[in-house]
């Protein structure tokens, strides 16, 4: 373990038992999270996300394997040690969580409270990171007069109150609209950049990773099957379930003719319009098979399949001039 | 009207005596029912922490003496008020039968108003390292808390009419009037002042009761 991994996971394995059955949640995992991540685990529902990001703070024991958190394997700790740990480990929810008999700075001074602040010091820690989350007017209001994403920048705010290396959020984003979403995953964004806490970000949604994650985990069956950075992962899919996940379920049961070429957006191209240039600078035509490209900060990521027009040196001209604005090119039958 | 005016002394000291034991028998139930209510919730198998035997133990204690029907329990128990207050009528002793038959109930008030407190929120009160304690009494009791004034509410008037049952055994009160002039002498005059006091009585106290849930209530 390098000494900038902030967490460690090693052979986690975490079963349930429901009605005499056993259901395994999470089969021998293995992960490394660097300090400064924003780190993205996606993967349908029941996959074992929230499993397994609960294992990280020990809201739920694991059967086997280690958890390793800024050196100390937390799972070999007491339960008063990891009362003590948790504080390090900032946690928001769906949901939120928030107590909704407290007003907003005594939901912020909460941890402090139990951590044995004084009244004035968690008051005054409470107004300021009111501030980091731009509620400061909403200080004296109750949660039920705020809104989800108020709600979720209060939720953000307490669990930042203790100062913690990490933050956990599962599924933070998706009970919030679109344009909600977006702003809150940029206050996420703005923390990391600003104070430095490693964000692990569980979600469904490939958009939320595309969003602000650097690096990605795909879990699938109980099981990670293929991690790395987001722009990798996201451009070259190995495994079938992030192939699912982030191109849908029709791909593979399309086919196309035999002069079909993929074009790889790695994010090393401006997002401006390749293949509308390509047919006027050309001249040639081409059909589009399939196409899934998204624009992440000016740069395009994604794939897009044409297929080619008769005639060999049509075919070239058109492969030569992809090649000559250093994008992927090669050629496929089947897509699978 | 008339015979209420002569009788005024009477109507206020029965109105006091139901008062005095109906909360003085609050409180104690409270004081019982309460920590039994908190052990049922924290140590059932979903509970902060589980811990079966004591937990089936409990649930069966509280079954027991819910089922025994108050009238039956008053004079069954007549021992052991004897024993606690040295007599086996009268005001005081009317309230050791009534705190046995109130705080199992109590118990189940405290365990349903708890029980709706939302896990997501103790769940995060876990995440931020909170000891069970610190979760018993900051976010358990506390989010409950409009929850648990409506539990008073009714257990104030449930422990209310209980008492009036106890003026069967002498234990004063405005039952014990409506029983001794209504039951044993038909004035039917009295027997009814004694009643509509008793309504009045019971509908001040719910009131009161449901003005503070609702007042501490923060969630609209
Ligand atoms: N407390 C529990 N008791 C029994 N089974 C559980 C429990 N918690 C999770 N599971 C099972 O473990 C598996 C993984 O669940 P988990 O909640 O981690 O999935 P998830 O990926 O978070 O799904 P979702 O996207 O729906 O939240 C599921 O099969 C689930 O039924
Ligand atoms: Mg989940």
């Amino acid at each position: 373990m390098s000494t900038n991994t902030i967490i460690s996971i090693r052979g986690l394995t975490k079963t349930f038992l429901s009605n005499k059955n056993t259901v395994t949640a999470l089969r021998n995992i293995d992960l490394d999270i660097k300090k400064g991540d924003i780190f993205g685990i996606i993967g349908v529902s029941g996959a074992g996300k929230s499993t397994l990001v609960r294992c990280i703070n020990l809201l739920e024991r694991p059967d086997s394997g280690s958890v390793i958190f800024d050196g100390r394997d937390l799972t070999k700790l007491s339960e008063k040690q990891m009362q003590q740990e948790r504080r390090s480990i900032g946690m928001i929810f769906q949901q939120f969580n928030l107590l909704m008999q407290r007003q907003v700075w005594k939901n912020i001074t909460f941890p402090l409270e139990i951590a044995g602040l004084s009244k004035d010091d968690a008051k005054s820690r409470a107004l300021k990171l009111l501030n980091t989350v731009g509620l400061s007017d909403k200080a004296n209001s109750y949660p039920s007069q705020l809104s989800g994403g108020q709600k979720q920048r209060v939720a953000i705010a307490r669990a930042l109150a203790t100062n913690p290396k990490v933050l956990l959020c599962d599924e933070a984003t998706s009970a919030l609209d679109p344009g909600t979403t977006k702003e809150v995953l940029a206050l996420l964004r703005e923390i990391n950049k600003t104070l430095g806490v490693t964000i692990i970000i569980i979600t469904h949604e490939m958009s939320v990773i595309e969003e602000v994650c650097n690096k990605v985990a795909v879990i699938d069956k109980n099981n990670i099957v293929e991690c790395g950075n987001v722009s990798d992962v996201f451009t070259h899919p190995k495994s079938e379930a992030a192939k699912k996940l982030f191109f849908g379920e029709g791909v593979k049961d399309k086919s196309f003719s035999k002069r079909c070429c993929r074009i790889v957006f790695d994010g090393s191209s401006s997002f401006d319009p390749v293949i509308a240039d390509m047919i006027l600078q050309t001249g040639e035509a081409v059909n589009i098979m399939f196409a899934d490209t998204k624009n992440i900060d000016g740069k395009a990521y994604g794939q897009i399949i044409i297929q080619l027009p008769d005639g060999e040196i049509a075919q070239k001209k058109i492969i030569s001039w992809l090649r000559d604005r250093n994008l992927s090119v090669e050629e496929v039958s089947d897509i699978g | 009207m008339a015979e209420f005016i002569e009788n005024i002394d009477m109507f206020l000291k029965g109105t006091g005596e139901t008062l005095y034991m109906t909360l003085l028998s609050t409180l104690i139930a409270y004081l019982i029912g309460l920590p039994l209510g908190i052990l049922l919730i924290i140590t059932d198998k979903n509970g902060l922490k589980p811990i079966k035997w004591l937990n089936v133990i409990l649930n069966a204690i509280v079954n027991i003496f819910r089922s025994i029907p108050f009238l039956i329990l008053l004079v069954w128990i007549t021992p052991v008020t004897r024993a606690i207050v040295g007599k086996s009528y009268g005001t005081n002793a009317a309230i050791v039968p009534l705190v046995i038959a109130a705080a199992p109930f109590v118990a189940r008030l405290i365990e349903s108003s708890i029980k709706e407190v939302d896990s997501g929120v103790i769940e995060a009160a876990k995440s931020m390292g909170a000891t069970h304690w610190q979760i018993v009494t900051k976010v358990l009791l506390s989010e409950a808390k409009p929850s648990l004034f409506i539990g008073s509410a009714i257990a104030v008037t449930t422990i209310l009419s209980y008492s009036a049952m106890a003026g069967f055994v002498g234990g004063g009160g405005l039952g014990d009037i409506a029983t001794r002039f209504g039951y044993y002498r038909y004035n039917d005059t009295i027997m009814t002042i004694s009643v509509i006091l008793l309504v009045i009585v019971v509908q001040v106290l719910q009131e009161i009761g449901m003005l503070i849930a609702k007042k501490s209530d923060k969630r609209n």
